[in-house]
């Protein structure tokens, strides 16, 4: 079964746990228990309608504050896909949860509200999913009951987030204007009859239609290695097979491998998947390697073809999105986490900020503070093999953990060396 | 993977976490309570590992209230495995006095396990339990991160946890804390299901339909044991039920069924519009049970 994972993003009551509640509810994968719960609760609070912003606001927090304050999955499926929506805050304090919630999404949904339309937050939404690359963007312009289903009002919010659209750096996001109201279910799950001048698909037929092959970002084949498994048992005496998982691309038998940073070469033996042997490890599967040649490859290490290394090396300039209330300054050391090799490095330079309505940037800048987007050089105590970000996802993103706290403080995204 | 007919990718993320778990901590230990879902976890840990050994050992917090059907299977289990198995006693908490039994009709030790669990990461000095809760199950549960900090005294900070970024796993922390790894979070109960379908891995016997004398209370099916309060007007009956669910006998509750192979129960759970949790009578005590129990240090 395919699994397409989904952030949202939308501002205070534009009315995301309500869209997401829409879904369940249409698709019907609320159980009757859940909507019970739900039925029970609207009723005590007196709403004339159901409120299917209970189905996901988890925390009692959120109940008492009647927000969404942290990232929630929600999972549903229908005969053609497995979905798990990341459930993201759209509070401007929060665009760490925004982040966080993009990185691991193949698509995303940004929520605006009709009667307002686009707002300062719409550009945040939009640019965070652009920074992150998420192949798929839908705009659900939602609350469209409450302009009367206006062909009118959408098509002016259509053309102003279309401005935003120039200003982006990622050319390739496909994006999806879909008119809907959330509470009454236009255009969620079902067709409306109220928007006749729509003649696109609903936000789930999209979803359905939605190609994984297409939406996933594929680039050249990187094996990092993360356990080396050596049994010492009889059968398995000289087994030394090394796990991860492979991403970017596929890796064969008889591939011409070389091992980094030893830069040694060899030639992939085996590929395992549990007890039996393949020829090719696709994208994304977590296989155990064998080698031709006896070379000592550790975790940390990556097998790469030859011919196609990544960059190597001691210092690299990245987007960082800066998610702790202590401020990243020039001079702080931080561990940088890059897929699962840890390094040590120092904050070179904080070359410019992003400023927080995306118009532009501020050169003028000492220190980094949560919620905050910019570029900054990093110098490394050794070297890492990376891809800029563009060029893959998995390898050219990290994390920058505290080293005294433990925290994952901050996510970045590599430009170049 | 080429020449296999099905890549899961929920089975692929599930073996990288182990594989973290197993390069990120010194003393890892998984927690078993035969359930479908830790048996589920198992057989992940066998494939992130095979050829060798699963890296780790099992560890069983029993309330002396299990269905005897689980207790013989852990054992038959853990000698296939051929690894070690750790049992600690919730009773041996009550005897020390350290947690006082509850009484009356709702009475159940499934809360008592979190200092019995606690005492048991103490004594071992375990620095990562890995447990085979899933984001679908509940409300808090759908917050919880795939590595999830706890402090000296087990507790889980809803406010602040670490966000957790592309596949990126961050296992440091200091002497003291440990981390609750949940390899299966974004599995559903169908998917679980489906697994243990597809590579016929074999489950206790009180998963499939079966006769059993059982009692009506609130609307949910008890099993009528020495273990479980019963009151004298509710009457027992014998009846076809299967569970969905297997925590300690005081606390599940059963659901009428004839499903009495693993793909009628896929069917079943295919079909079935009452969530798996409805049939935990813990969590019915009230709207936030779950989530004052995880701030305790419950699983």
């Amino acid at each position: 079964m395919e699994v397409l994972k989904i952030a949202t993003a939308g501002s205070v009551d534009d009315g995301k746990s309500t869209l997401i509640g829409r879904i369940l509810y249409d698709t019907k994968s609320l159980t009757s228990d859940k909507l019970e719960a739900i039925e029970k609760t609207s009723k005590q609070k007196g709403y004339d309608y159901l409120d299917f912003s209970l189905a996901t606001d988890g925390l009692v927090a959120e109940r008492e504050q009647g927000i969404t304050i942290d990232v929630a999955h929600i999972y549903f499926s229908t005969a053609k896909k497995s979905y798990i929506i990341a459930d993201t805050p759209g509070h401007v304090e929060y665009t760490r949860n925004m982040v966080t919630g993009a990185s691991t999404s193949q698509a995303a949904i940004i929520l605006i509200d009709a009667r307002k339309g686009v707002i300062e937050q719409t550009n945040r939404h939009f640019f965070i999913n652009n920074l992150l690359r998420v192949k798929d963007v839908v705009v659900a312009i939602n609350k469209m009951d409450l302009v009367d289903f206006s062909e009118e009002r959408y098509n002016e919010i259509k053309a102003d987030f279309s401005e935003l659209m120039g200003k982006r750096d990622y050319q390739d996001q496909n994006i999806t204007f879909i008119p809907v109201s959330a509470l009454k279910g236009d255009n969620v799950v079902n067709r409306s009859e109220n928007t006749n001048w729509y003649k696109g698909q609903t936000l789930l037929e999209h979803l359905e239609d939605l190609d994984m092959a297409a939406v996933s970002n594929i680039g050249t084949p990187r094996f990092p290695v993360q356990y080396v498994i050596r049994p010492k048992t009889e059968d398995f005496h000289d087994f030394r097979g090394f796990a991860g998982k492979v991403y970017g691309g596929e890796l064969s038998v008889g591939d011409e491998v070389v091992a980094l940073p030893s830069q040694t070469k060899s030639k992939i033996k085996e590929i395992y998947f549990y007890d039996k042997k393949y020829q090719t490890a696709s994208r994304r599967s977590s296989v155990t390697i064998t080698l031709e040649d006896e070379i000592n490859v550790s975790r940390g290490d990556m097998l790469v073809k030859v011919g196609d290394l990544p960059s190597i090396d001691k210092q690299f300039t990245a987007t960082i999105s800066w998610m702790d209330s202590e401020k990243l300054k020039a001079g702080n050391k931080y561990m940088v986490q890059h897929g699962v090799n840890k390094v040590l490095a120092k904050v070179d330079a904080i070359h410019h900020k992003i400023n927080p309505d995306y118009s532009g940037i501020d050169k003028e800048v000492s220190a980094l503070g949560m919620n905050d987007i910019a570029e900054v050089s990093f110098k490394l105590n050794k070297p890492i093999f990376f891809d800029a970000f563009k060029k893959h996802r998995t390898n050219g993103s990290f994390i920058l953990i505290d080293t005294k706290s433990n925290s994952t403080v901050g996510a970045g995204f590599i430009l170049a060396p | 993977m080429k020449n296999t007919s099905h890549i899961n990718p929920l089975e692929n993320e599930a073996i990288y976490i182990f594989r973290e778990v197993a390069a990120q901590f010194e003393k890892p230990v998984l927690l078993f309570s035969g359930g479908k879902d830790s048996i589920t976890l198992v057989r992940l840990a066998q494939k992130a590992f095979w050829p060798a050994k699963i890296p780790f050992p099992l560890m069983h917090i029993d309330t002396g209230h299990n269905f005897p059907e689980t207790i013989a299977f852990r054992d038959k289990l853990v000698k296939e495995l051929g690894v070690e198995l750790i049992v600690r006693n919730v009773q041996d908490a009550i005897d020390q006095g350290k947690v006082k039994e509850e009484s009356g009709k709702y009475s159940s030790r499934n809360s008592l396990q979190t200092t019995t669990l606690l005492d048991a990461i103490e004594e071992f000095k375990f620095d990562a339990c890995i447990g085979g809760a899933r984001r679908d199950e509940e409300k808090a549960r759908a917050k919880e991160r795939i590595f999830s900090v706890r402090d000296d005294f087990g507790q889980w900070d809803e406010k602040n946890q670490r966000p957790e970024l592309f596949d990126m796993l961050n296992g440091q922390i200091e002497l003291g804390q440990n981390v609750r790894v949940f390899p299966i979070s974004n599995w559903t109960e169908l998917d679980v299901w489906s697994y243990i379908e597809k590579e016929e891995i074999e489950i206790p016997s009180i998963y499939f339909a079966h006769k059993r004398k059982i009692f009506l209370r609130d609307g949910l099916i008890w099993s009528h044991s020495d273990y479980v309060y019963q009151e004298d007007n509710e009457e027992v009956l014998e009846r076809m039920v299967r569970f969905r669910t297997v925590g300690d006998m005081s606390c599940t509750a059963a659901v009428f069924s004839d499903a009495a192979d693993i793909a009628s129960v896929v069917q079943e759970i295919r079909d079935s519009s009452i969530s798996e949790r409805g049939a935990r009578i813990d969590d019915k005590r009230s709207e936030a049970a779950m989530e004052k129990r995880k701030q305790q240090g419950y699983f």
